[in-house]
């Protein structure tokens, strides 16, 4: 650790390219949190976003005509309409109608603007995958959710078991492509002052004059990220692959 | 509903197709919209508990309209522009994709998936901050504007998947054309030019609206970068009338609206033309 703080202090003194998160502990501190904050928001968006997507599927295709309407109605005013006045809406709209919760003597607001960032991310991604997982379901012939009835499957478990396996496998380059959107989408969380990777650096940046530098650093930040799930969404894919189907 | 017809060699699944949501209920999308905008006043002015001196919140969101439409509209134009800056240079990077020669074409493969994996927020912050406000040419200055580097901004993830939509339009020219255009006696160039391309932009137009729905609903990022549109607008608009905190989901909730009004038609026309060049 210490050598390759000590390269890269040598090389602001040689060349003036200042990455003053490898050699400054205090700024590798506030990058790695950023980090860990980006991670957090994208674990947690994803896993929400893919149940809520999954629930929405299933509900567009009940017999309640309310419920389609209801989903279809989400799935494409949240499409239509910029992620980042989403947020905004959610943040400051709704958040500041809900009642303000005493906590260590101070009124805070009820959910903190992570919370809402990871609310408004989900749903935003949520209406994407809706879209995806019901594409897929529509892959699945109706003779196959026959068999299962015909099997005494329930309609929630004819759903878990047969047709969503099947439709994940089908949908997910799809999917793949929507999650490598949502964890781009995660840097909009900076608007509300979420302190993830891009406000992380913009604070360092602001105070060591290395915009440059921190500029280098975050793309590649979020490049290394983006193939990360990439790669991992690759393997689930051909762990889950079906023999005989495909190439 | 036509049986599904056995030309595909699966016996489980059919082919996976991506079909947008479209409302099909009596209801329409777009009362659909203008309820829950109302239902959002009403409870927004029931909740304010106004006193007479104060104005509601829909009295505030007509007063301030044209300031607002305005903005909306400059987000428009920085759309607009991005789309056509973007294209261009995506066309040309979409063909260096396709070059024969290699190392153009895996210089132009890392570029287009450098611009296509960066976060737009994160690309908006390259331009803003390592382009001069102002370049000198042959000892001319040219200033550039806070919205002229914007543009450029989302310029370049335009370019990035445009070029993307190309080299997948052209890949999905059935090669007998390549070879019918190769016996006449056509150059490359020409077999580009002239065969190929004609029969990509059925192919390239939804896609490419796609990415225009995109670039629009993005230039608000600019907000945060501090050009003034329709979102800068809006806070102000805010400050301007004492801040008042309920105010906040009535003055965003019309900037929902009003991307919502823009971009669902683009989205459900894409989706007819999308249904329409199908290949089959």
């Amino acid at each position: 650790m210490q050598a390759i703080g000590n390269w890269f202090q040598h090389l602001y003194e040689t060349t003036g390219l200042n990455f003053s998160v490898f050699y400054d502990a205090y700024d590798w501190d506030r990058y790695l949190n950023g980090l860990k904050m980006t991670l957090f928001l994208s674990v947690t968006t994803i896993v929400l976003s893919l149940i809520i997507g999954a629930a929405g599927a299933l509900m567009q295709g009940s017999p309640s005509r309310l419920l389609r309407l209801a989903v279809n109605a989400f799935v494409v005013v949240f499409r239509n309409t910029p992620p980042l006045v989403q947020i905004f809406f959610f943040y400051f709209g709704l958040g500041t109608m809900l009642p303000a919760v005493e906590a260590a003597g101070m009124r805070v607001p009820l959910l903190s603007n992570v919370q809402w960032a990871i609310i408004s991310l989900s749903l935003f991604a949520a209406a994407f995958n809706v879209e995806i997982f019901r594409s897929g379901i529509e892959a699945v012939p109706s003779t196959t959710i026959e068999a299962a009835e015909a099997l005494g499957y329930t309609r929630l478990k004819a759903y878990t078991h047969i047709v969503l396996p099947l439709a994940i496998r089908v949908c997910l380059p799809a999917l793949n492509n929507n999650l490598v959107n949502l964890l781009k989408t995660t840097t909009l969380a900076y608007a509300i002052a979420v302190p993830e990777t891009l406000y992380a650096v913009k604070q360092i940046w602001s105070e060591s004059q290395n915009v440059f530098e921190m500029m280098i650093l975050l793309l590649a930040t979020y490049g290394i990220l983006v193939g990360v799930l990439v790669w991992l969404m690759h393997r689930w894919e051909r762990a889950m692959r079906i023999p005989g189907y495909g190439r | 509903m036509k049986p599904a017809e056995p030309v595909h060699g699966f016996a489980v699944l059919l082919p996976y197709r991506l079909v947008p949501t479209r409302m099909s209920v009596r209801i329409s999308p777009l009362s659909a919209a203008i309820i829950c905008f109302c239902a959002i006043m009403a409870v927004s002015t029931a909740w304010a508990q106004t006193t007479p001196t104060m104005l509601s919140p829909l009295q505030i969101i007509l007063k301030w309209s044209p300031l607002l439409l305005r903005g909306f509209a400059f987000n428009i134009l920085i759309s607009l522009l991005a789309m056509l800056l973007g294209t261009v240079a995506g066309l040309g990077l979409g063909l260096a994709l396709l070059s024969e020669f290699r190392p153009l074409a895996s210089v132009s493969w890392l570029v287009t998936q450098f611009f296509r994996n960066a976060p737009w927020l994160v690309l908006l912050f390259f331009v803003m901050f390592l382009v001069p406000f102002q370049i000198t040419i042959f000892k001319t200055t040219i200033p550039l504007p806070d919205w002229v580097k914007a543009t450029v901004g989302f310029a370049l993830p335009v370019m990035a998947n445009v070029a993307e939509v190309v080299r997948g339009a052209v890949r999905s020219v059935p090669s007998t054309q390549w070879e019918a255009a190769e016996s006449l006696s056509f150059t490359r160039r020409q077999m580009m030019w002239l065969i190929i391309l004609p029969q990509c932009i059925k192919r390239m137009l939804p896609p490419w609206m796609n990415i225009y729905a995109l670039v629009a609903m993005a230039t608000v990022l600019a907000s945060i970068v501090g050009v003034s549109e329709m979102l800068t607008l809006t806070a102000q608009v805010h400050a301007a009338e004492g801040g008042r905190p309920e105010l906040f989901a009535p003055l965003y909730g019309f900037a929902l609206l009003c991307f919502f009004l823009y971009c669902y038609p683009i989205n459900l026309w894409t989706a007819r033309l999308e249904r329409r060049f199908r290949i089959r």
